[in-house]
């Protein structure tokens, strides 16, 4: 019963490329917003707290046509993208990343502001006076503070980029060896005659990835707890 | 030289003092809430004056009418807060290079061991802050200061966290550093016995306001 057929591996490996790619580049975006958040006001502070939350709320195939219109063939930016710089999301595995990258990046910013705001301000002040530029103080204290945050929020952000369904399939489609994800190759199986133990498998697979990354996730924040005490 | 001219505005309480030291340790002298933290932070740049000006032999620090404001970490001040402050990532031997690191200085290997011969800190290096008292973190954060190479040393009662028994275990180290160290230092604190035995020169304040300065005849009489 448990042997996966060649489809089921290729959208597993996909998945897992998709929600690598997706993580890696969404991270150093997620520091620096979730920095922003944390550490700075300014103007317009709440619409780009509602703006990077929203696509928890929006129902995901909001998000994946609004990708679409933009980053389709014809939409704006991805026509531009296509001319000049050769990068194509539409129906490719990259249109999958980005749809993955957007509808986790709340996820990921969630943690590592937490731990960001929870860095003793007092430690940064002691470091500007030993002559670190902000810069040098972020990279030394708050971030290595922050770690475990960010590790922790990377860990539900690819959880989450792994299960994407909505707004990749409207986005990209369900395109087997190219966008067929986990949840796509499960959706697909489920509406296909004997599918049932291929989808099973998959969905086995779904809840080993997601219970992995929750305990990862929770094992990260007590490091965090031990490292701000300095033990 | 040490000349202080600044105002500055927090919520309620004004603070607003000038003043001229040379001495090798000036007293911060005043009841808490004089506004003697405030004071420090401005000298460190960690807070702004509204108004007023800041000199450190003849450098200007701060002043607010020319537009000058030097930020902390170019001022080279070094700062021993109440509560040390050590990061609790690091341990005690990587908390005494930061300062070195951050400023781009050589290595020295002298003068990290004559500092931590003088604080007594060699048997610490490889702990973590998390497992040090009260007293060793303080002498730690003493020789982390030292070890950037400042021009000037503030001490926010460094002492005011402990308990008796370890404040006599420090003051001994405070008067060594006074007398060998060769930095200048802003010595806070409300304890008058403090003052009498590390103060070279006294600023009393009070609400905010230097309301004496002079030697150790301007604190209160030593009970008897």
């Amino acid at each position: 019963m448990f042997e996966l057929s060649p489809t089921e591996w290729t959208a597993i490996q996909l998945s897992l490329r998709v929600a690598t790619v997706a993580t890696l580049v969404a991270t150093p975006l997620g520091i620096a917003a979730a920095w922003l958040l944390a550490r700075r006001d300014f103007w317009g502070k709440p619409v780009v707290d509602a703006a990077i939350h929203l696509p928890l709320v929006l129902p995901p195939v909001v998000t994946g046509y609004l990708l679409l219109l933009t980053f389709g063939r014809r939409g704006l930016v991805g026509a531009w993208l296509a001319d000049h710089l050769g990068i194509v999301f539409a129906f490719r595995w990259t249109g999958a990343a980005l749809a993955c990258g957007i509808m986790s990046f709340p996820l990921l910013v969630r943690p590592i502001r937490l731990s960001i705001e929870a860095v003793d301000l007092r430690l940064e002040q002691a470091a500007a006076t030993l002559g670190a530029a902000p810069w040098r103080v972020f990279l030394t204290v708050t971030l290595p503070l922050a770690l475990p945050g960010v590790l922790a929020g990377m860990v539900l952000g690819f959880a989450k980029a792994i299960g994407e369904f909505g707004a990749t399939i409207t986005f990209v489609s369900n395109i087997p060896g190219e966008t067929q994800t986990i949840s796509s190759a499960i959706y697909s199986l489920i509406q296909t005659p004997d599918g049932d133990a291929a989808a099973l498998r998959l969905v086995a697979v779904s809840i080993v990835i997601a219970m992995s990354a929750m305990i990862a996730s929770e094992w990260f924040a007590r490091r965090a707890l031990l490292r701000l005490h300095g033990n | 030289m040490l000349r202080i001219e600044v105002a500055k505005q927090l919520g309620e309480f004004s603070l607003q003092a000038s003043l001229v030291s040379e001495g090798r340790v000036t007293g911060l002298f005043g009841a808490s809430g004089a506004g003697k933290t405030s004071l420090v932070n401005i000298i460190a740049g960690l807070l702004r004056p509204d108004r007023g000006s800041i000199v450190i032999d003849d450098e200007t620090l701060d002043d607010t009418a020319a537009g000058v404001h030097v930020p902390a970490h170019r001022r080279r001040i070094g700062y021993v807060f109440q509560d040390a402050r050590l990061f609790p990532h690091l341990d005690v031997r990587q908390n005494l290079d930061y300062g070195r690191r951050m400023n781009r200085l050589a290595d020295d290997h002298a003068e990290r061991a004559r500092v931590t011969a003088l604080l007594d800190i060699g048997g610490l290096l490889d702990r973590r802050p998390g497992q040090l008292s009260g007293g060793e973190r303080q002498r730690v954060a003493l020789g982390r200061a030292l070890l950037a190479k400042p021009r000037l040393l503030l001490l926010d009662e460094p002492l005011g966290s402990l308990d008796e028994e370890r404040k006599i275990e420090i003051l001994p180290y405070l008067v060594r550093l006074r007398d060998e160290a060769g930095v200048p230092m802003v010595y806070v604190s409300h304890d008058a016995g403090e003052m009498r035995q590390l103060a070279t020169s006294i600023v009393m304040l009070q609400r905010g306001r230097v309301i004496a300065f002079g030697g150790a005849e301007v604190l209160p009489p030593a009970p008897t």
